[in-house]
């Protein structure tokens, strides 16, 4: 186990950093490198010259990755000339946000699409089945920002008129007064519905594939009861692969995240990085991403930490 | 935006008509054969592929028979209704909608299929020639992907396009950098077991060269898993670039493709103008629900094709 921990921690280390020199490799691929993007195209060559000297970019390539990753071990991710704050500072602002929505609308889908799955793979090839096979598959094969816009228009618009089009605008500590809290339910449950989607389907295969295993069939000749089978062993091995699903979807939730905050004006750090990509704002672009990467990373390596530690097989099988 | 892209590793991907238990399907004939009465007992794959057929016969060859006027804009016709004239409406700048949904759908169709094949070649050369030398150039090639990989795809996406201006080969290019990643993974994984095959020593004792081994007989063993991830990559890329065009960073006019037509209509919702909105969405969900039926079946045609051997 020791070994197991030791080799993957080595291993996520060794992906960070490659991302630092994704990232790196990136801000250096800048059309007309960071000077021209951040002074601006009207810059003339003395200026640039001067800033590149004062910011060490004409030192050799090698000397800048290490004084960037020197600075990103100090904390430092970058400054926003366009915003004036560090990307440290904006983040301080931005990320708490997000990580609310996600981590509501992650424990909604779950609380939904576990039972869901249940269902799916108890009344497999029935009608409930095919109806939720169905719209799981419809869902899933919309684009994020249409799901979103289809709920704003049915419960946002005349005639309803239920709830508010954007998300909350106030600091967070404001999110539980009722009209921010009435906010917060299009973004969490348009996030949530794309979601839902997702790891139902993975549930109802899950199931599946454990209601064929030997032990379902030892349990039935115990003279378990159907339930007792399906509640106590069936549905407690099928959650495992859902934990390493929910780690390797963190990506994808984040992409979702991006879309839902920039329908819902939902001031994340997802509204943040679509709006610093359209203004071209590079330093706040290429430190969110390296945020966001080791987000992933950390993510990935809780779920196979807790997979080693819940399913004995996985650690005998190194 | 494509979550499942996202989750390359979580084996058997769930879906509508998997037969997964028993699948005693006693066939004979060639493998291929095998795989291919499989795929053609499932129903859903067989509509898919009729849908998707008619969705090309539809894009190119469509305008011949419909002709319309998709460079010039006709600001004397905004948003008119489906009439003789115009059978889907007119849009917010006044194409003729029937006619703008061929053209964006080419545009979808052909940035899909370009990335798809491009990212399919070169993640899979990738993944074949880091599992089959192994070493330490296989842990610098997957520690490469890795690393790429840790990089929410959108998020990647966002950049580059930022970066670049997005004309169509460049969102091509964007939309493969960042989608040969899986097929790496995957035809890597293969490889690795692949490569201690007896057929694989016979070809070394016969003086074939390592190129051969992995070109001749590595990648085409891996065929299966190489066009399943190919279909599953094309509907994906549809997504993405409707992602795109959503967030402001897609094809610029006078070119279209239908997620910039659906988030160009969505705007005009509220307005009552249906016509601007469902049928560039239908045909998005529609395609993309094709091209992942047809992805699951085939998955489902190939483990027949290999539990036989």
């Amino acid at each position: 186990m020791l070994a197991f921990l030791v080799r993957r921690l080595l291993q996520s280390l060794a992906v960070i950093f490659g991302v630092t020199v994704i990232t790196f490799v990136l801000t250096r691929m800048l059309p007309g490198g960071v000077a021209r993007a951040i002074l601006g195209p009207r810059a003339s060559p003395a200026e640039i010259a001067a800033f590149n000297h004062e910011n060490g970019f004409d030192l050799p390539g090698w000397q800048q990755y290490l004084f960037y990753v020197q600075q990103l071990l100090h904390g430092n991710l970058g400054f926003s000339y366009r915003l004036n704050e560090s990307v440290g500072g904006l983040l301080g602002d931005h990320l708490p946000k997000t990580v609310l929505l996600l981590g509501v609308a992650t424990l909604i889908a779950l609380g939904v699409a576990i039972p869901l799955g249940v269902l799916q793979a108890v009344r497999r090839n029935r009608v409930e089945d095919y109806f939720f096979t169905t719209v799981s598959f419809a869902l899933y094969s919309m684009p994020a920002f249409w799901i979103a816009l289809i709920l704003i228009q049915i419960f946002a618009s005349p005639p309803l008129n239920l709830l508010a089009p954007i998300g909350p605008q106030g600091p967070i500590s404001t999110y539980l007064e009722p009209d921010q809290l009435t906010a917060l339910i299009l973004p969490v449950a348009s996030l949530a519905l794309v979601t839902i989607a997702l790891f139902s389907r993975y549930m109802r295969s899950s199931m599946l594939d454990n209601l064929v295993m030997d032990y379902v069939r030892t349990a039935r000749a115990k003279g378990v009861s159907n339930a007792g089978v399906l509640y106590r062993h069936v549905l407690r091995n099928a959650l495992i692969p859902i934990v390493t699903l929910l780690g390797l979807s963190l990506p994808g939730i984040f992409g979702g995240a991006l879309i839902t905050e920039a329908i819902f004006n939902y001031p994340g750090m997802g509204f943040l990085f679509w709006d610093s990509a359209r203004t071209r704002d590079y330093p706040v672009l290429l430190g969110v991403t390296f945020v966001v990467a080791v987000a992933t990373v950390v993510g990935n390596l809780l779920a196979d930490l807790f997979y080693a530690v819940v399913d004995p097989r996985v650690r005998i099988a190194e | 935006m494509s979550v499942r892209a996202a989750v390359p590793e979580v084996p058997g991907r769930p879906g509508p008509g998997v037969p997964a238990e028993g699948g005693e399907v006693r066939v004979t004939g060639t493998t291929w054969a095998m795989a291919a009465r499989v795929f053609a007992e499932n129903r859903l794959a067989i509509a898919g592929v009729v849908f998707v057929v008619m969705v090309f016969l539809f894009c190119f060859l469509g305008p011949l028979l419909y002709r319309t006027n998709q460079i010039n804009t006709d600001i004397a016709n905004i948003t008119q209704p489906p009439s003789p004239a115009h059978l889907l409406g007119t849009d917010n700048v006044g194409y003729d909608l029937l006619g703008r949904l061929m053209v964006g759908g080419q545009t979808s169709l052909e940035i899909g299929l370009t990335a798809a094949i491009l990212a399919t070649t070169f993640g899979v050369l990738w993944g074949a020639i880091a599992g089959f030398i192994g070493g330490w150039l296989d842990q610098l090639m997957m520690r490469i992907v890795d690393s790429m990989l840790a990089i929410p795809t959108l998020f990647l996406l966002l950049v580059l396009a930022a970066m670049f201006v997005p004309s169509l080969p460049m969102l091509v290019f964007i939309v493969a950098l960042v989608a040969w990643l899986t097929p790496a993974r995957l035809i890597r994984g293969e490889t690795l077991s692949l490569r201690t095959r007896e057929y694989v020593d016979a070809v070394r004792v016969m003086g074939g060269t390592d190129a051969r081994i992995v070109i001749r007989h590595i990648i085409p063993n891996t065929i299966g898993t190489i066009m399943v991830n190919a279909t599953f990559q094309v509907a994906d890329a549809i997504i993405v670039i409707a992602s795109l065009s959503f967030l402001g960073l897609g094809v610029p006019p006078p070119a279209t493709n239908w997620g910039g037509m659906l988030s160009d209509g969505v705007g005009y919702t509220f307005a009552g103008y249906w016509w601007l909105v469902y049928p560039a969405g239908l045909l998005i969900v529609l395609t993309v629900v094709a091209f992942n039926l047809i992805g699951d079946a085939m998955r489902d045609a190939f483990e027949v094709r290999l539990q036989k051997r």
